[in-house]
């Protein structure tokens, strides 16, 4: 692929104050119609990064250059801009609570075009079906299943046919087959709607059956990357814990303590 | 040593003094700001203005109940002890004239703002607090929404539009009240009521007052509500926490500027 990439991070610091960074150095391309999972423990920065493409977040030092522009340089007009070609799948969903289903897929589009109303129905209407939810359009988000308000924000946030799409955490909480569902959804979201996904996630088995590029993180840092199948085959320690499961490794099973038997004053005895 | 001991201590002191007042003086600038920016951003909140309608029937309508109710029991607790007093120096008849002074420069702007910070306030805090906690601020944001103008700025203008009315509803009921506990209770003469009440209460310097304080206490409680909302820490403590704040604050705001307010309206009785 010889096209620009569509997010590039070069070496990218960020930290919420000076005295803890959080993102050290990361340096990473996105091609262009690609599915790119980053993961990594809980803690490790992914989600800030995800934060850092979404321009949420700043860089301190480096630069994140996102769909063609720098993000530190973009003043309001130019962020708003961008996110418009973008879309955000939050974690929960976060779908309006006070709205139908049905108004939670239109917002986007009431807010930034003037579509007469039956056209805006029409596209709500093509959002939900290709979430499978066109018969849930007049239920309120407290009416959804975790999984179904999960299906129904993705249609919100596809509303508006982003060039890239990010995944908070999409699986988190879900049964098997809701699973199942956005694992297949995201997929086929991104290759009929032409857009690039990037997803954050530890839900590692899983993710590696969807995604085309792996990068994975620890403590701020990108120490492994490669195709799913490349990381399955990794010999990196960390990244061989991470996708066996397995309790202790280079990530230990104990947080930092004074000796056990320090503390339980054996040690003279 | 003790010398020194006691040195520290005081200094300590007066850190943690310094830290609250600038701490303090900072959220105050803050919350200016964000006054500021939302006022400028209140565009999408006057063209799209069913939106801020939707927002007047949640702070507004929604409060009538206890606004009315209330209105009413003040109004006959007032006629009673008026009466208790008016009679002793034989001026029973002016009874109306002092619920409705009573209600329309005080007690309407004060404790309808009071009821509406603990009725209206509360909920708007709690609500753009829970929207934040379940990060639906910042879906908005993420969708090149700016949540200032779209979600907070509504509820602004329409607790700032709602406030006056109720003040307003509240007095009306009120006097409705001292007039069934007066006239039609202990008796007073019901032509004297009316007439001299409508004699003695001038627009401008009773009426349009407390319409004034009824708009600046709409104002401050409103942008209290708000900022508290959006400046909660998105946690169910922090929600919480906040909208206690909201009820606390707003309290102790409506009763100092309505110390400022009558202040700046007395006038010794020279322009009645």
């Amino acid at each position: 692929m010889q096209q620009t990439p569509i997010v590039e991070i070069s070496n990218v610091a960020f930290g919420y104050d000076r005295t803890r960074p959080v993102l050290k150095g990361i340096t990473l391309a996105i091609a262009r119609g690609s599915v790119v999972g980053i993961m990594g423990q809980s803690g490790c920065g992914k989600t800030t990064l995800l934060r850092v493409i979404a321009a949420q977040f700043l860089p301190t030092s480096g630069t994140a250059r996102v769909l063609g522009q720098a993000t530190s340089q973009l003043d309001r007009e130019g962020l708003y801009g961008m996110r418009r070609r973008m879309g955000m799948l939050f974690q929960f969903g976060a779908l309006f609570t006070d709205m139908s289903v049905y108004e939670n897929v239109a917002f986007p589009l009431r807010e930034h075009t003037q579509l007469p109303e039956d056209l805006t129905h029409d596209l709500v209407m093509l959002k939900l079906q290709a979430v499978g939810l066109r018969g849930a359009a007049q239920l309120m988000p407290a009416e959804l299943s975790g999984g179904m308000a999960r299906r129904v924000a993705l249609a919100r946030s596809i509303a508006l046919d982003p060039q890239l799409i990010l995944y908070d955490e999409p699986f988190t909480g879900l049964d098997p087959i809701s699973f199942g569902v956005i694992v297949r959804l995201i997929r086929e979201l991104n290759d009929s709607l032409g857009a690039t996904s990037i997803i954050v996630t530890h839900d590692v088995q899983e993710a590696l059956g969807v995604v085309d590029y792996v990068y994975f993180m620890a403590a701020g840092r990108i120490i492994a990357q490669g195709k799913p199948d490349e990381i399955r085959a990794s010999d990196e320690p960390f990244v061989r814990q991470f996708v066996n499961g397995s309790p202790d490794g280079p990530v230990p099973f104990h947080y930092p303590a004074p000796e056990y038997a320090t503390e339980l004053e054996l040690a003279g005895s | 040593m003790p010398f020194a001991q006691l040195r520290e201590h005081a200094r300590g002191r007066l850190e943690r003094l310094g830290n609250a007042v600038t701490s303090n003086v900072w959220r105050l600038g803050f919350a200016s700001r964000f006054l500021f920016y939302m006022v400028l951003h209140s565009g999408t909140a006057m063209r799209r203005f069913r939106l801020t309608i939707a927002e007047i029937y949640f702070a507004g309508v929604l409060s009538l109940i206890i606004i009315l109710v209330s209105g009413l029991f003040v109004g006959m607790v007032l006629a009673l002890q008026g009466y208790e007093t008016l009679q002793r120096f034989g001026a029973s008849e002016s009874l109306g004239v002092l619920v409705a002074l009573s209600l329309v420069r005080e007690l309407g702007p004060v404790v309808a703002g009071l009821l509406f910070a603990s009725r209206a306030g509360s909920a708007i805090t709690a609500e753009i607090g829970l929207m934040k906690a379940t990060e639906q601020i910042s879906a908005m944001e993420m969708m090149a929404v700016d949540p200032i103008a779209r979600i907070v700025a509504p509820r602004f203008w329409g607790g700032v539009l709602s406030m006056p009315m109720l003040a307003a509803l509240f007095s009306a009921m009120g006097i409705f009240g001292g007039y069934l506990v007066g006239v039609q209770l202990i008796g007073v003469d019901a032509g004297a009521f009316w007439s001299q009440m409508q004699a003695a209460v001038d627009l401008r310097n009773d009426i349009l007052n407390g319409v004034i304080k009824s708009v600046v206490f709409g104002v401050a409680v409103t942008w209290i509500a708000v900022f508290e909302g959006y400046d909660a820490v998105p946690t169910a403590e922090g929600v919480s926490r906040a909208t206690t704040r909201t009820v606390v604050t707003s309290s102790l705001a409506i009763l100092a500027l309505d110390f400022v307010l009558t202040a700046l309206m007395f006038t010794g009785g020279k322009a009645a």
